[in-house]
C-alpha cells in the first residue's frame, strides 16, 4: 500500500524542529539544508507552529510547470524529481501554493519531500504521521 | 575538517566592519561553547576594562554537537559583568545556537560601540549594520521582536535577540531576550548591548553539517533521541522547573519574602501543579531539543475602560521567576505573579536580580532605611502587585537615585543606604531560589558565575536531606568543584544541562566518534578542569578573591532544611575552596 506523510494535528507541535534536521539525516548530514520540511511559527512561538511539507497532491502544480519535464508522477500522489533534468529554474517553487518546496542551494535544485517517513519517528509528539493513500481515489 | 565551527566572526561596531577568522586549535583544545568563550574573552578583553566600554566584547559560542545532535541547544554569552564587574557568563536556547551554526560560524565576538542605535542582521555570510533609532526607546520589547520578524527574512530558521528599556539604560541585570522566551538572564549582558547602542541581533542560516561516518552518526542520533524520550525527561516537559515549588517549599528551602522565612503559605496556588491545571496554554521547545520544556500560561484579562474586550496574554514561567517574583515577593495569586513576570519580561530584566532587589528594597522600606522619598512615593509591601509593578517599571527607567542605585543590584544599593545583612548578593550576583542548606550558598559563594547551576550544591543538599547524612565542608566543596568541572564540557558541547542525565562520558565519546573525533574520557575531563582553571585565571585577573567574598547575614537567620547555617561552617568552605582552586590553578594542565 502506497503511503503518503500527513500532518495529524498542528496544535501538537511544539516547535522542536526535530523532524527537520532528520529529513536532512536522510543524506547521513547535519543541518537542514537539503530538509523537505520546514517548521515556523505563526508569528511568534506564542501562537504556535506551522509545518511546511508536500502534502502528495493527486493533480501537481509543481509538475505542470516544469519545462523540462524533471518532476514525474509519484505514485500516492507528489512527485519525483529527476536531478539530472532539472535546470535549476524556480518554477516549480514559485507554482507550490504552500511553498512546500525548498532549494538547496549548494546544487540549485529543488527539494521536495518523497513521502519516504523517515522523518516521522523523530517526531517527539505525534504531529506528523505515514498515512495509506487508496489508489483510485 | 572545518564544517563551519571553527569560523569566528567578529564584528567592530565602532567602525562597522567584520571578518571571520578560522581558529580550528581553539575548538579543538577547547571544544566550544564555554570553553572556546573562556578563551576568547581571556584575549579580547583587556584587564580592567569597563564593562559598559567599547573594549568590553561580547562573545556568543556555541559547540560541536550543535545541528548535530538534539539538545546541544545551547549558546553560551561571555563578557565582563557590569553587575559583579567581573566574568559574565549565560546561557541562552531558543533557536540561537541553531541559527548561529547554520549560518556558518562556531562564535561570534562583538566590540566596540556605535553612535546611533543600530541592529545586526546576520544572515549566513552577510553582515549588516541596521538602523535602529526607530526600535529604540520602544516600550515593549515583544514588539521589537514583532517588527524584526516582518522586516527581517530566515522565518523559522533564524534568532531575533533584542534588549527592552532595561538594557537601554543600562541597569547592570538588564537581560538579553530571544524568541520572546528565553533569555541571556543573568549577570547583564543586556546592559553591554545597550552600552554598545546595539538593540537587537538577527541571525539565520541553512547550512547542513558533514560528517564522517554517516551510519554510525545516525545510529548514534537515534540512540541519544531514544535516550531523551525517557520518563527521567518527560517531567521537564509535564510540569517544568515549575515542578520544585511545592517539593521545596515542603522542605523549608523556598526563600520567602527576603529569606525571612524559608517556607510560603501560598506555595501552592504558585505550584507547577496549580499552573498546568488553570493557566497552561503551551508548550515549544529550544530548536533540535525534543524535552519542549518552556510552558506558556495564557492570561485572559479584560480591558478597563471597555465592557467586553479581552486580551489573552501568553507568559512563560518557571521555578525561578516564582521563586523571585512570588515567594521573595510574598505575592499570593497566580495572576498577580504572571502580570509581574510579564513586565519583567517586556522591559527586558533578569527576573531573579529583579525579585530579590524588590524584596531587599521592601525590607528597607518597612525598616525606615529608605522612605517614601527614595522610592519616589511607593509604599512597598509584601503582595502589593501594583507597588511592585511601578518599581520594575522604575527600575528600568531609572527614575531616581535610588532605584539607579537598585539598578546596580542589591549589594551596591545596600553600601549605599546601608541594609546588608539582608542584602542576598553572593559575589555580586542575586541569590537563586534554594535556601537548601550550605552547599547551595557555598556554591553560590565559590561558583564561576555565582549561579546556582554552576555547582549544583542545592541538589548534594537535597540528597543529603533524603539521605540523612552531614556532609563537612570538605566533601561539599569537593562535590561541587567536581561538578562545575564537568559541567564546563556540558557548556562547552553547549548541552542543555536538562540532558545531563544522558549526555554521560561514554555516550559523548560515542557521539564525538560519529562525527569524527576521538576523545578519551580522560582528556575531556581534564578540558573541563582546564576551562574552569582559565575562568578563574579570569576572574582573580579581575580581582576575584574568595577571601574577600561576604556572606549574607540573612542566610544564618533563616533555617534551612539541614538546620541553621553557621559563618564557621561556611567560612571553612570558602577556605577549603581556596586551596581546592588553588590547587586546579597552579597545576599545569596539559590539553
Ligand atoms: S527547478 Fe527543476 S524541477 Fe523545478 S521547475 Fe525548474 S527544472 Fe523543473
Ligand atoms: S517524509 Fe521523508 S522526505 Fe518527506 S519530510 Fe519526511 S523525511 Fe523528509
Ligand atoms: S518534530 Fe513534530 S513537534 Fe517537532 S517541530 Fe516537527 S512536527 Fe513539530
Ligand atoms: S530542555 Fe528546555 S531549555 Fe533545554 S533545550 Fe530543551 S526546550 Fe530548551
Amino acid at each position: 500500500m502506497v503511503k503518503r506523510l500527513s500532518v495529524v494535528d498542528v496544535n501538537l507541535c511544539v516547535g522542536c524542529q526535530c523532524c527537520m534536521m532528520a529529513c536532512n539525516r536522510r543524506f547521513g548530514e547535519g543541518g537542514i539544508a537539503r530538509s523537505a520540511i520546514h517548521i515556523k511559527s505563526v508569528g511568534g512561538v506564542e501562537r504556535g507552529f506551522i509545518v511546511i511539507v508536500c502534502r502528495a497532491c493527486r493533480d501537481p502544480s509543481c509538475l505542470k510547470v516544469c519545462p523540462t519535464n524533471a518532476l514525474t508522477r509519484r505514485v500516492g500522489g507528489g512527485v519525483v524529481l529527476n536531478q539530472s533534468r532539472c535546470i535549476g529554474c524556480k518554477r516549480c517553487v514559485e507554482s507550490c501554493t504552500i511553498d512546500a518546496i525548498f532549494w538547496d542551494e549548494s546544487v540549485e535544485k529543488p527539494v521536495i519531500c518523497v513521502h519516504c517517513g523517515y522523518c516521522i519517528d523523530y517526531c517527539p509528539y505525534g504531529v506528523i504521521r505515514m498515512e495509506e493513500v487508496v489508489e483510485n481515489e | 575538517m572545518n564544517d563551519g565551527l571553527a569560523n569566528v566572526l567578529h564584528i567592530d561596531l565602532s567602525r562597522k566592519r567584520f571578518w571571520v577568522e578560522e581558529r580550528s586549535e581553539l575548538f579543538d583544545e577547547m571544544i566550544g561553547g564555554s570553553g572556546a568563550a573562556i578563551r576568547l574573552l581571556e584575549e579580547e578583553c583587556p584587564k580592567g576594562a569597563d564593562p559598559l566600554g567599547p573594549e568590553n566584547p561580547i562573545v556568543l559560542a556555541v559547540g560541536p554537537f550543535t545541528g548535530l545532535y538534539p539538545i546541544a541547544s545551547k549558546t553560551v554569552a561571555m563578557f565582563k559583568s557590569p553587575l559583579t564587574g567581573n566574568l559574565g557568563e549565560s546561557h541562552c536556547g531558543g533557536r540561537s545556537p541553531i541559527a548561529i551554526r547554520f549560518a556558518g560560524y562556531g562564535a561570534i565576538v562583538i566590540k566596540g560601540s556605535s553612535e546611533t542605535p543600530i541592529y545586526l542582521a546576520i544572515h549566513g555570510g552577510k553582515v549588516l549594520f541596521r538602523d535602529a533609532s526607530v526600535i529604540w526607546h520602544m516600550a515593549n520589547s515583544a514588539t521589537v521582536g514583532r517588527i524584526l520578524r516582518e522586516k527581517e527574512p530566515g522565518s523559522g530558521v533564524r534568532s531575533i535577540m533584542r534588549i527592552g528599556r532595561a538594557g537601554e539604560n543600562l541597569v547592570s541585570y538588564a537581560s538579553v531576550v530571544t524568541e520572546t522566551y528565553r533569555h541571556f538572564g543573568r549577570l547583564g549582558l543586556g546592559a553591554v548591548f545597550g552600552s554598545k547602542r546595539l538593540k537587537a541581533i538577527v541571525i539565520s542560516g541553512r547550512r547542513s553539517i558533514p560528517v564522517s561516518d554517516m551510519k554510525g552518526y545516525r545510529e548514534t542520533y537515534r540512540e541519544i533521541f531514544e535516550l531523551l524520550a525517557s520518563a527521567e525527561m518527560r517531567k521537564y516537559h509535564e510540569l517544568g522547573t515549575s515542578m520544585n515549588v511545592n517539593p521545596l517549599n515542603e522542605l523549608g528551602a523556598l526563600p520567602t519574602r527576603n529569606l525571612q522565612t524559608s517556607r510560603f503559605e501560598h506555595a501552592e496556588a504558585l505550584s507547577g501543579e496549580n499552573f498546568a491545571r488553570k493557566y497552561l496554554g503551551r508548550r515549544v521547545a529550544c530548536a533540535h531539543c525534543p524535552v519542549a520544556c518552556i510552558h506558556l500560561a495564557a492570561l485572559r484579562e479584560p480591558y478597563e475602560s471597555e465592557p467586553y474586550f479581552y486580551k489573552t496574554e501568553m507568559i512563560s514561567y518557571d521555578y525561578e521567576p516564582i521563586y523571585a517574583l512570588g515567594s521573595m515577593l510574598g505575592i499570593s495569586t497566580p495572576e498577580a505573579l504572571l502580570r509581574l513576570m510579564d513586565k519583567v519580561e517586556v522591559l527586558g530584566l533578569d527576573v531573579i536580580s529583579t525579585g530579590v532587589a524588590l524584596s531587599w528594597a521592601t525590607e528597607a522600606q518597612q525598616k525606615g532605611i529608605v522612605s517614601t522619598k527614595e522610592t519616589n512615593g511607593l509604599k512597598l509591601n509584601w503582595n502589593d502587585e501594583e507597588q511592585y509593578s511601578k518599581a520594575i517599571e522604575y527600575i528600568a527607567a531609572q527614575v531616581n537615585d535610588f532605584f539607579k542605585a537598585l539598578g546596580k543590584g542589591v549589594a551596591y544599593a545596600s553600601s549605599v543606604y546601608g541594609g546588608e545583612e539582608f542584602a542576598l548578593s553572593f559575589g555580586g550576583n542575586e541569590m537563586p531560589g534554594y535556601h537548601t542548606g550550605p552547599a547551595a550558598h557555598i556554591g553560590f559563594l565559590i561558583g564561576s558565575r555565582h549561579s546556582h547551576l554552576d555547582g549544583a550544591g542545592y541538589s548534594i543538599d537535597q540528597k543529603a536531606v533524603a539521605n540523612k547524612i552531614i556532609l563537612t565542608p570538605r566533601e561539599i566543596v569537593d562535590r561541587i568543584v567536581e561538578e562545575e568541572a564537568w559541567r564546563q564540557v556540558l557548556s562547552s558541547l553547549v548541552i542543555c544541562f536538562f540532558g545531563r542525565g544522558v549526555f554521560k562520558p561514554a555516550l559523548i565519546l560515542l557521539a564525538f566518534k560519529a562525527i569524527g573525533r576521538e576523545v578519551s574520557e580522560e582528556r575531556l575531563k581534564r578540558t573541563g578542569e582546564n576551562i574552569l582553571k582559565k575562568k578563574y585565571e579570569f576572574k582573580r585577573r579581575e580581582g576575584f578573591s574568595i577571601d574577600s567574598l561576604e556572606i549574607p547575614e540573612r542566610i544564618l537567620q533563616t533555617e534551612t532544611p539541614l538546620g541553621y547555617l553557621s559563618r564557621e561552617t561556611i567560612r571553612e568552605g570558602l577556605t577549603t575552596a581556596e586551596l581546592r582552586l588553588n590547587s586546579i590553578m597552579t597545576r599545569n594542565i596539559p590539553s
